[in-house]
């Protein structure tokens, strides 16, 4: 299985052309996808045709920077012409007029589009058991999910359905699911990816990612999608640095911090096996490890929890049956539309944040909750500036356990709340963070996350890189059979 | 018991920005229902909306223009509830922290008697689409044409006491977003619109009494009845003893009447919160200057230079500074006629106002361009016509027969001031009507009039009046 710069070199080559990987791909896809779901809708024609365009583009001396590189894309960016269901029956029959600014970016940059992957319904969820097409399921044990809420897109990429694919992260939802599944995700730092096009769950915390095989497959993806949008007013206008040159440089004194709050109570001993092992290996690659303190890291998940429900309770109230989406049958009355259409178009997880979200805002409760929890973000902001005075990157696990197995969590939404205790505080403070494979407990996958300062991407994939360099664990692959 | 009357104002005005507040559709009024609604408008699934600065640019406009307070960080927010021409299922707007702060308007109630009203703030916010419950039987047609026009709502404090107050505070605000060039001030149309908050109470209380919030009105005429039907009603129930249930009235101008269309008990609550997908809005010194730079003169300003300048009286430099297009008519015509401020002004303000008022036209639409008048008012200047001839020569221009002197020459109005001619037909007077000679000469100063009108009569009017009557004087003593 190629990776997504070894196809990109294969295709400068001449050793194959687009059309000869896309329709390899799509035939795994044929082959595999029965039984793992990671794909919502397959675009085998368009991708057929736009890996032609590519083979001429490049043959007329036009190949743009992803020229003919396939990608899988979360069923959550809208693309024109073809459904966006954000894995929703209330978008089920929904077909966007309009590309997303990342995938008309990665369009232009020549790249082609296999399908639409599977997720948690509007990105809610932490395992994928919340999409209205059924779970997609782990490709190194079907019985476990694959993480979420881009679950599809970790699927496709572990299973070789893709060599990358886009995935969006609101509280983990690129990382958690590419420590599951074996891969390497990055989450930017808030506003270097346009939201455009990229349906809203909590908007102050959304943020598209590139996910792969590696940490360079990464900076080429990110490359496609990163820098400013006039179409999002919270993208920044800041220089998109080449985040392939500096991959390569030694990461030699290079200081990573390890917050004691993330090797407490509740991490399971064989990811903190892995985690500590990986962390050796960087101190044999000459980085200096050292402890920091994260103190409010406790109050990430409620906090989280607050402003993200809230925010998505308002960012939902588009979905009223009225204009586009489902529609109940024979309203009888305008009241009834709204309820039914809503009723019977979100599933219960939507429901229970839209819920809480639409509490938390009420007359009386908004000071005590969405004020407060905004406050408390500040204060986990503040928490990580001051370790990064004194390192550059945060490293720890991505997620507490591997993988779970499916339908274990799912009457116990707090419980699946907690599989995000280290990544939202990340989202919450809008910096950039990587998973990337680090070991295997018990035979699942284990991630390392780090985490770098704003605008910091391009130290994160090069501390990724040469860990990649030093390490096979995201060479791993797991069996799969049809 | 004696009642007082306590209101308050919500104006919303429909900015005069060529796109919508954050999109790029166009906000040209009249198209067919839903051509000029982009997908942001609609509130397809991830779009974003990005802020149209030209909007931001108009509140400061107006805020400088009141006096007013201009927030230096200011933070849109998303006011939550469900309508089907409410595309998003919650609207932009202002909530803790609006564009406009406090401000303050001065309002004349006629004879020197003015008012300062203050306006609590101003904020921007996105239009609603509209809902069409008469096009299609048993349904609603949505036409969100409309959807994220610019507005700008404008609060004021409960400062005034009487429907007629309100009015010149509407007029007010009204004449002052034109002079701004800010909104196109089309009641009609919707692109200006009054929501009156209406209480009374015992006069000589404090508190306020429960108010009632009046919509639906879309002219100063209409505010002004809704709101007298409004307070009659109100003090109708609390004489007999009832209360007064807080909620919003629609207007009926077809019966004169308001009915309940929704008690605040039920009313929603907004859940407002700052909108993630917008940065607060930082204003500099910098960009109030310039803007500052860009502000015409204001119609207070504007009635001060009338009367300090031009010697126009209070009333006549308050009822020509009171419209942009009156002004703009006015400076006009001055522009021509330097000398003649004041018959300029009794002109325009008389024949000029009367003829269009029965044409029910604007001054934009005046069929006699500032200019011909000012080339009338020279040629009653220079007595080549009298005022009254003058009059004709104006209806004349009205109906598009060229300008004064063209017709003076055309219809041989010039006035007679040639005193030799005028001479004889005195001397032919007196000498054919020696009763009234004896009448005047025995004091009966009356019989003067008989005099001037026999003159006048023969000169079909073109004699000079003052001349015929120094004449007359001199000739009659004898």
């Amino acid at each position: 299985m190629q990776t997504l710069t070894q196809i990109r070199d294969g295709l400068a080559a001449g050793d194959f052309s687009s059309v000869e990987i896309t329709r390899d791909l799509l035939d795994r896809i044929a082959a595999t996808d029965g039984a793992l779901n990671a794909y919502i809708t397959v675009t085998e024609a368009q991708a057929l045709q736009q890996a032609e365009a590519a083979d001429r583009d490049r043959a007329a001396g036009n190949a743009g920077p992803l020229n003919g590189l396939p990608l899988a894309i979360k069923d959550i960016f809208c693309t024109d012409g073809v459904r966006t269901s954000c894995a929703s029956r209330m978008l089920d029959n929904f077909i966007a007029p309009y590309d997303a600014t990342v995938i008309a970016r990665l369009r232009d940059a020549g790249s082609v589009m296999l399908g639409k992957t599977n997720m948690d319904e509007f990105a809610m969820g932490s395992s994928n058991e919340s999409s209205h097409y059924g779970p997609a399921r782990n490709p190194w044990d079907r019985d476990r999910v694959p993480g979420g809420s881009s679950g599809g897109s970790a699927v496709a990429v572990a299973a070789g359905m893709a060599p990358a694919a886009l995935g969006t992260d609101t509280g983990g939802s690129i990382r958690q699911p590419a420590a599951f599944c074996g891969i390497t995700g990055l989450k930017p730092t808030y506003g270097r990816v346009s939201r455009y096009g990229m349906i809203a769950y909590a908007s102050s915390l959304d943020q598209g990612g590139p996910m792969a095989r590696s940490a360079e497959d990464c900076a080429l993806l990110l490359q496609g999608i990163a820098g400013f949008d006039e179409r999002d007013s919270t993208s920044i206008d800041r220089e998109v640095p080449d985040y392939g040159a500096r991959l390569d440089d030694g990461i030699d004194g290079l200081r990573i911090g390890l917050p004691k709050q993330y090797f407490a109570a509740g991490l399971d001993d064989g990811v903190a096996r892995v985690i500590d092992a990986a962390i050796d290996e960087y101190r044999r690659l000459g980085a200096e490890v050292i402890e920091v303190d994260l103190p409010n890291s406790g109050i990430a998940i409620p906090a989280y929890y607050v402003v993200a429900m809230a925010e998505c309770s308002s960012n939902l109230s588009r979905f009223d049956g009225v204009r586009f989406g489902h529609r109940c049958d024979d309203p009888k009355d305008l009241e009834d539309l709204y309820k039914r259409s809503r009723a019977e178009g979100f599933g219960d997880e939507v429901k229970r944040r839209i819920l809480i979200g639409t509490y938390a805002l009420s007359a009386g409760y908004y000071d005590a909750y969405y004020l407060k929890a905004q406050k408390l973000r500040r204060l986990i902001s503040n928490d990580f500036q001051s370790a990064f005075e004194r390192v550059d990157l945060i490293a720890g696990p991505t997620t507490p356990t591997p993988a779970f197995p499916l339908g274990d969590n799912r009457d116990d939404p707090v419980a699946m709340y907690l599989q995000d205790i280290y990544t939202i505080s990340v989202n919450l403070a809008g910096l950039p963070a990587i998973s990337l494979p680090a070991g295997f407990s018990d035979g699942l996958p284990v991630g390392l996350q780090l985490i770098g300062n704003y605008f910091d991407e391009a130290r994160l994939l090069n501390a990724a890189h040469r860990f990649q360099q030093a390490t096979d664990w995201h060479l791993r692959q797991p069996e799969v059979t049809a | 018991m004696n009642w007082e009357t306590v209101i308050g104002l919500e104006i919303h005005a429909q900015l005069a920005t060529r796109s919508k507040i954050f999109s790029g559709a166009s906000t040209a009024f009249g198209a067919e229902p839903n051509t000029q609604a982009c997908a942001v408008d609609l509130g397809l699934p991830g779009v974003l909306p990005v802020l149209n600065e030209e909007a931001v640019n108009m509140a400061i406009k107006f805020a400088l223009a009141i006096d007013a307070e201009i927030g230096r960080e200011s933070v849109f927010a998303r006011k939550n509830y469900f309508y089907p021409d409410l595309p998003k299922g919650y609207q932009i707007s202002q909530f803790e922290l609006p564009i406009v702060g406090r401000g303050q308007v001065s309002i004349s109630l006629g004879e020197g008697d003015s008012r300062v009203i203050g306006v609590t703030r101003a904020h921007l916010e996105e239009d609603a689409g509209k809902s069409l419950h008469d096009q299609f039987a048993d349904m609603t047609g949505i036409d969100l044409n409309r959807a994220g026009t610019p507005l700008l709502e404008i609060v004021s404090e409960p400062d005034m006491r009487s429907a007629k107050e309100a009015v010149a505070y509407a007029r007010k605000i009204h004449a002052l977003v034109q002079y701004l060039g800010i909104c196109d001030g089309n009641m009609q149309e919707g692109s200006f619109r009054c929501d009156a908050n209406v209480s009374v109470r015992p006069a000589g209380q404090q508190e306020l009494g429960t108010r009632t919030e009046l919509k639906n009105i879309n002219s100063f005429r209409f505010l002004e009845r809704a709101i007298n039907h409004e307070v009659r009603r109100q003090i109708e129930i609390l004489e007999d003893g009832g209360r007064i249930v807080q909620e919003t009235r629609l207007y009926d101008a077809e019966r004169d009447e308001t009915r309940s269309m929704r008690s605040k008990e039920e009313a929603n609550d907004y859940r407002y919160f700052p909108d993630p997908d917008l940065l607060p809005v930082r204003i500099d010194d910098a960009r109030i200057e310039r803007i500052r730079a860009t502000l015409p003169e204001l119609p207070e300003q504007k009635r001060q230079r009338y009367i300090s300048e031009l010697g126009l009286s209070e009333y006549n430099a308050e009822l020509l500074s009171a419209s942009r297009e009156i002004a703009a008519y006015f400076e006009a015509a001055l522009a021509e006629a330097e000398a003649l401020s004041v018959p300029l002004a009794n002109w325009i303000l008389g024949e000029v106002t009367g003829a269009l008022n029965k044409a029910d036209l604007g001054f934009d639409a005046c069929p006699v361009p500032p200019a011909r008048l000012a080339g009338l008012l020279r040629r009653i200047d220079d007595d080549t016509i009298s005022g009254k001839i003058a009059k004709e020569v104006f209806e004349a221009m009205w109906n598009g027969e060229g300008d004064a002197d063209a017709i003076i020459e055309a219809r041989g109005l010039r006035q007679i001031s040639d005193s030799g001619e005028l001479e004889a037909m005195i001397d032919a007077a007196i000498a054919e009507h020696p009763a009234q000679v004896e009448q005047f000469r025995a004091g009966k100063e009356k019989v003067l009039g008989f005099f001037v009108g026999q003159i006048m009569k023969q000169t079909r009017g073109k004699a000079n009046p003052g001349q015929v009557n120094a004449l007359l004087r001199e000739k009659l003593k004898g």
